[in-house]
């Protein structure tokens, strides 16, 4: 199949360094096309939404990020993902591209054990040497959940609210301090409250973190991204989709301005 | 039963018609009585045994679970001997075959086949629970104890001073008992803590590899910990199985009702007591038999209570 022009031009960047790039990214589900000629330059210490209607794409994007589409048998990839500029697929240990790319899931995944293993977990499964006492105190303030659990750290993560397990994982994701935080849409399964506070934490995180940030809700992503790239599907021969990237620019361009009829569509709930 | 095809906006709701409401209360006084039925045969059971067990509780009391001979002649009757050789081959089953099976369910769990070959293999391993016991004596007594002869020699040439292999190999005893113990419970060990590994959310090894873990460090720091409320219910109704199992046990223990540490030497079970005199029984020999009964009973309730009360306390999703 012959990958057609996209307009894909990279946010001008400004003082900041590209923190996770893709060049010519086509990823497969066996012989499926799930995403395809995906160019970006994702900058470092920035939010950066992906946005785009069911299909187009965006998680499988971004677990190409942490590798964590190994674990599914008939993935494969060609073209380059890069984490500051070394190839993310070549020669490099999967486990240790996920000590420097933490992610917090959908659906909060907190393990079955107390709030203060939960946090340890990512030091102890990596021996990092260090007060675990200190790290689950900085940890818990990091995602403001502190105050909620101090007294009943013993207690096990699953008895907390959906919001407060899901701050549970980003403390657990930013406890062995990775640089970039991937977010499958966190948000998704929580309620109007919750996820202001997760929205408002994610921006104080961007200051010492990458963020890119899967979200359904365009509000969203124009409440928080510094940078949003919108994704569509078409509809291959077979009755799939597959993905591309249409459009990657700062949140306010592609929310006011945006370049193609597409993106300027969907930003506007004309369909998706 | 009255219902209209039409049915216009305003015009009241029903309420639930008489035959369904005899219909809906029949069946839960059906269920109830096939619930309250299986509990009242375990108490019968419990009971009848306990009476006919009268005579010998009260000729020998307490003292029946101390004492170690097994005379009709003289009528003395004590059952420590099958005690402990229940406890002792379940005890050796157990041990040995907990890591082999827990390891087998990991194995069968993980992506380390393709599918087809590990559904093939979790398939023949629990073919293993379809074989008939009376098979595994047959095969423990032509196979297993010949093959043991060397292993044994060996174990009392090396390891005599150990009071375990204190006594030479005479073929049937405590060890080719506990091996074949081992093989039959393997599956259900294996197929529980199978399924309770398998059915932990796809979110949990995520969970774990996204933080940086290694495969190994998911199993062992999370997915066990997870699964292990099931893999200790697994071990104990396997516990059950081994402390129960009659057929196999007696041809192959020996059914010997003297008390020996050694595992090489003949033993006997309370189980494997019962098959084998039951027959033949007088009338306080069937009482003492009735009061071993009791006990085996007795011993089986107490370890599904501990397990029951060790998956209550480990129960991670509480």
């Amino acid at each position: 199949m012959e990958h057609t022009a996209q307009h894909t031009d990279v946010p001008a960047l400004k003082n900041t360094e590209t923190a996770i790039a893709t060049e010519q990214l086509n990823v497969y589900y066996g012989d499926f096309l799930a995403l395809r000629g995906v160019n970006m330059a994702i900058p470092e210490r920035k939010v950066t939404a992906l946005i785009g209607p069911s299909g187009c794409g965006k998680s499988t994007l971004i677990r190409c990020f942490n590798r964590l589409n190994d674990l599914i048998d008939s993935f494969h990839l060609d073209g380059r993902v890069t984490y500051y500029g070394q190839d993310l697929y070549q020669d490099v240990d999967a486990v240790q591209v996920r000590r420097r790319i933490g992610m917090v899931f959908q659906q909060p995944n907190p393990f079955p054990k107390s709030i203060y293993d939960n946090i340890a977990f990512g030091a102890r499964a990596t021996g990092l040497k260090t007060d675990l006492d200190a790290l689950v105190e900085r940890s818990l303030k990091r995602s403001a959940l502190w105050e909620e659990v101090k007294d009943k750290l013993k207690t096990n993560g699953l008895s907390l609210s959906g919001g407060q397990q899901q701050r549970l994982c980003i403390a657990r994701a930013i406890s062995t301090q990775p640089d970039v935080v991937l977010m499958d849409e966190p948000c998704s399964s929580l309620d109007p409250i919750s996820t202001l506070k997760i929205e408002s934490l994610i921006r104080e995180l961007a200051e010492e973190y990458t963020i890119i940030i899967v979200t359904h809700n365009m509000q969203q992503a124009a409440r928080m991204a510094d940078y949003t790239a919108f994704f569509n599907a078409e509809a291959t021969e077979d009755g799939k989709r597959s993905g591309y990237l249409v459009e990657f620019a700062p949140t306010q361009k592609i929310f006011d301005q945006p370049a193609q009829e597409a993106t300027r569509n969907y930003v506007n709930g004309q369909f998706g | 039963m009255a219902s209209s095809t039409s049915s216009p906006k305003g015009k009241p709701i029903e309420a639930r018609s008489q035959r369904s409401q005899w219909s809906d209360r029949s069946f839960t006084w059906l269920t109830r009585i096939l619930a309250f039925g299986v509990a009242a045969v375990l108490v019968f059971i419990g009971v009848q045994v306990a009476i006919d067990a009268m005579p010998a509780i009260r000729r020998y009391g307490l003292e029946f679970l101390v004492t170690s001979s097994w005379n009709p002649v003289d009528d003395a009757y004590g059952a420590l001997p099958m005690i402990y050789g229940t406890l002792v081959s379940s005890l050796i089953a157990l041990v040995l075959a907990v890591p082999i099976g827990v390891g087998t369910a990991l194995f069968l769990s993980e992506d380390f086949l393709p599918r087809p070959v590990r559904t093939v293999l979790s398939f023949m391993v629990e073919m293993l629970a379809a074989i008939p016991s009376v098979v595994y004596g047959i095969w423990g007594i032509f196979v297993l104890i010949p093959f043991l002869d060397p292993i044994g020699g060996w174990l009392h040439q090396n390891l005599g001073w150990i009071p375990l292999f204190g006594t030479t190999y005479r073929g049937p005893g405590m060890l080719p008992a506990a091996l074949v113990l081992t093989v039959m419970i393997l599956p259900i060990i294996t197929a529980i803590a199978r399924d309770s590994l398998i059915s932990l959310p796809p979110a949990l090894r995520q969970a774990a590899l996204g933080m940086g873990a290694t495969r190994w460090t998911a199993i062992f720091r999370v997915l066990i910990p997870a699964a292990f409320s099931g893999i200790v219910g697994g071990t104990m109704l396997a516990l059950g199985r081994a402390m129960g199992e009659t057929m196999a046990v007696t041809m192959l223990i020996g059914n010997s009702n003297d008390l020996n540490v050694s595992i090489l030497a003949p033993a006997n079970t309370v189980a494997s007591l019962l098959a084998n005199q039951f027959a033949e029984a007088g009338d306080l020999q069937i009482a003492a038999l009735m009061y071993a009964g009791l006990v085996l009973f007795g011993l089986t309730l107490v370890v599904n209570i501990l397990a029951e009360m060790i998956v209550q306390r480990v129960n991670v999703y509480k």
